[in-house]
């Protein structure tokens, strides 16, 4: 018999039971915020049901906090909705007994920046969360996707989900990258190859030298954007550098424990003989720095690049969608896409607002200026993030240049807050989705790196950051 | 959650290719605490323009197809965002089966929690469809029972659907309920992962 994959052991170690050809896997971490949760405490309340084990549920307010006078509370949220929202998250965490760090608390910030940061994310682990960049925590070798509020109900109720078993795929990405290429720009490599569809009914797994050289920041950068490509969940087998990332944080097992979990985790590893329903390999070598064009994650192109002609798309509907994104985004086919002037930039989110996507962009603006007319700002993924970057001068170095210093949350990754892109304005954003008006309705968004978005702020226009590396 | 059996019903064309969430439901309308009410944001920067005028291009906006209860689209409907308001807005606009070559994951199996029906044909089948839909003057008929979709003039294109959950679309299953049948099986789980990770008990 063939050996398992990681995805594999994961998978059976959940299973509660199957009833008709549908698995019940037991969660072990379910992670809410206040924007998909309303409704399913709404139905359990309606059924009479409980919160089945409130101590393995955490909560956060991420995707409507302002990004500014947090330490005023909710009540300083100026939108009447988005504070109702807030408000009914902390009277149901309240009714419930779930932990919940609330706005202004320093431990607060976007759900899958804060997890890992916990310690609550560890290997081996199912997680769900009510938004679908709960692939980032695949990570640390954890089974983690998105699901939708009455599956937010349904594991509240009952601390599982019914789930039908997905596919393997395994990246490989080998080798050693050029100066300036990272996480961000494997990931859009991956979604340009696959195409956003490409992993749908698959479970991904990244593995080659490339990805074992990341640190955990870059692991999670790689399997946040999985579901970009439409596969639920990535995952990165752990080894040391999870280990090395978990070990003393405020959930981390302790003492003996520690010794004992070290050793469970260590079981969680695709096995030499398993096979996979699809592979790729991808050479890092041959990875540029990568941007997006349109509105689509696939629409990637190198930063050397220029912007497709929608003739070269195979199909009418491809076609189609091409034409359109490019008149949505103001572009011609043909054009340098280094030509596109930015009107905004904009660092954060949960692919890269940790402390090294921090450390990445102020490198690049360290000493040098935003340019005339860009508005440029910064958005740490959480509290303590924030604090680290302060304690590195990170802040003062961004402030030096001319970006916003912001508070932490989701911001203008999704615009749900006041950080909005007005109707035309262009965006050199670290997020994770150009779709339109993601950013603000009629918002033009780029996607690329974090040093690549501060090498845009500083040009005045999307740049090649090899042109800004000392 | 309400039985889906059979529906016959105006189709409406959106011939475009990963439609995602963001442009279902704008997150301007996921700020509600409801799950009704959904049906003015659904498409809403493609049904108004700037200024929040209805814009008379967009199909679902032609008089032609009002009622309409099945959209037809392009390939990776549905891609993007989590959010379960796309199914609720679609649902709560009168649409009651989305039919496509493709759906993006998350958004399929959130169809099903709401009994709307995500019906995967072939991209011939699916452009007939949309072909025959044109005008709007016609019935779209989808019988669950026996997995077919019978185009305007007659054509019937057979679809696939889990057994499991076409047995619960049939009946308007609520999932929780199911699941706690097997309360026994999850209390035993968690007696064994406590002796075995102990570490996750008390956090
Ligand atoms: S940062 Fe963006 S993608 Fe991440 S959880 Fe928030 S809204 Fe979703």
């Amino acid at each position: 018999m063939a050996g398992k994959t990681l995805y594999d052991k994961i998978w059976d170690a959940h299973v509660v039971d199957t009833q008709d050809g549908e698995s019940i896997l037991y969660i072990d971490l379910h992670l809410i915020h206040e924007v998909t949760t309303p409704q399913a405490f709404a139905g359990l309340r309606a059924n009479r049901r409980g919160v089945r084990r409130p101590d393995r549920t955490l909560a956060v307010a991420d995707h409507n906090v302002p990004t500014e006078g947090q330490a005023l509370g909710v009540d300083a949220v100026a939108d009447e909705e988005a504070r109702l929202q807030l408000q009914t998250l902390g009277k149901n965490v309240a009714e419930y007994g779930i932990e919940y760090f609330p706005m202004g608390d320093i431990r607060n910030g976007i759900v899958h920046v804060v997890g890992p940061e916990q310690g609550r994310t560890q290997p081996g682990m199912t997680i769900v969360c009510g938004d679908s960049h709960t692939s980032t925590h695949g990570a640390f070798g954890a089974l983690a996707h998105g699901i939708g509020t009455s599956e937010v109900e349904h594991v509240l109720a009952t601390q599982t989900l019914r789930q039908k078993k997905a596919k393997n795929f395994r990246v490989r990405i080998e080798g050693e990258p050029a100066p300036g290429v990272g996480a961000k720009d494997y990931a859009l490599a991956v979604i340009g190859e696959i195409g956003t569809a490409g992993g749908t009914g698959y479970v991904i797994e990244y593995a080659g030298s490339a990805v074992r050289a990341l640190s955990m920041e870059g692991r999670m950068t790689l399997c946040n954007l999985t579901i970009e490509g439409g596969a639920r969940a990535g995952l990165v087998a752990p080894d040391e550098t999870t280990f090395e990332y978990i070990k003393g944080r405020p959930a981390a097992p302790k003492g003996g424990a520690w010794e004992m979990a070290l050793s469970y985790w260590k079981t969680f590893f695709t096995d030499e003989d398993a096979v996979f329903d699809r592979e790729i390999v991808l050479d890092a070598a041959t990875i540029a720095p990568s941007v997006t064009w349109g509105t689509s994650p696939e629409d990637v192109i190198p930063i050397t690049g220029v912007v497709p002609s929608p003739d070269s798309f195979d199909t009418p509907d491809k076609r189609a969608s091409a034409a359109r994104a490019l008149e949505y985004m103001g572009l011609t086919a043909g054009q340098k896409i280094t030509d596109a002037k930015v009107d905004v930039v904009f660092i954060g989110s949960c692919t890269n607002s940790r402390i090294e996507d921090l450390r990445a962009a102020a490198a690049i603006a360290e000493g040098r200026r935003v340019a005339e007319g860009v508005r440029a700002m910064v958005v740490p993924g959480s509290g303590l993030v924030a604090a680290q970057a302060e304690e590195e001068g990170l802040d003062e170095v961004f402030k030096a240049a001319g970006f916003e210093w912001r508070e932490p949350g989701c911001s203008m990754c999704l615009g749900m807050n006041p950080d909005k892109l007005t109707p035309g304005q262009r965006s050199a954003s670290t997020s994770n989705r150009n779709f339109e008006g993601r950013q603000g309705r009629g918002g033009r968004t780029h996607l690329m790196s974090p040093a690549m978005a501060a090498a845009a702020a500083i040009a005045g226009h999307i740049a090649d950051v090899r042109d800004f590396l000392k | 959650m309400e039985a889906f059996t059979r529906l016959d019903a105006k189709a409406a064309p959106l011939p475009l290719a990963n439609i995602d969430t963001d442009q279902i439901i704008p997150k301007q309308f996921l700020k509600t605490v409801e799950r009704k009410g959904l049906a003015k944001g659904l498409f809403y920067e493609y049904r108004t323009d700037e200024q929040g005028r209805e814009n008379p291009d967009f199909v679902l906006n032609q008089p032609a197809y009002k009622g309409a209860g099945v959209l037809i689209t392009g390939d990776n409907f549905g891609c993007g965002s989590s959010r379960e308001h796309a199914p609720w807005a679609l649902m709560d606009f009168g649409i009651k089966a989305v039919i496509s070559t493709s759906f993006a994951d998350i958004f399929y199996n959130n169809c099903f929690q709401n009994g709307l029906l995500p019906v995967v044909l072939k991209a011939e089948e699916v452009q007939q469809l949309m072909d025959e839909a044109r005008g709007g003057n016609h019935v779209t008929s989808i019988d669950l029972e026996a997995q077919t979709v019978t185009s305007p003039s007659g054509a019937v294109f057979r679809f696939e659907i889990d057994p499991n959950r076409k047995a619960k679309m049939l009946r308007g299953l609520d999932a929780i309920g199911e699941t706690l049948q097997a309360a026994p099986s999850i209390d035993l789980y968690e007696q064994k992962r406590a002796l075995a990770q102990p570490w996750l008990e008390g956090a």
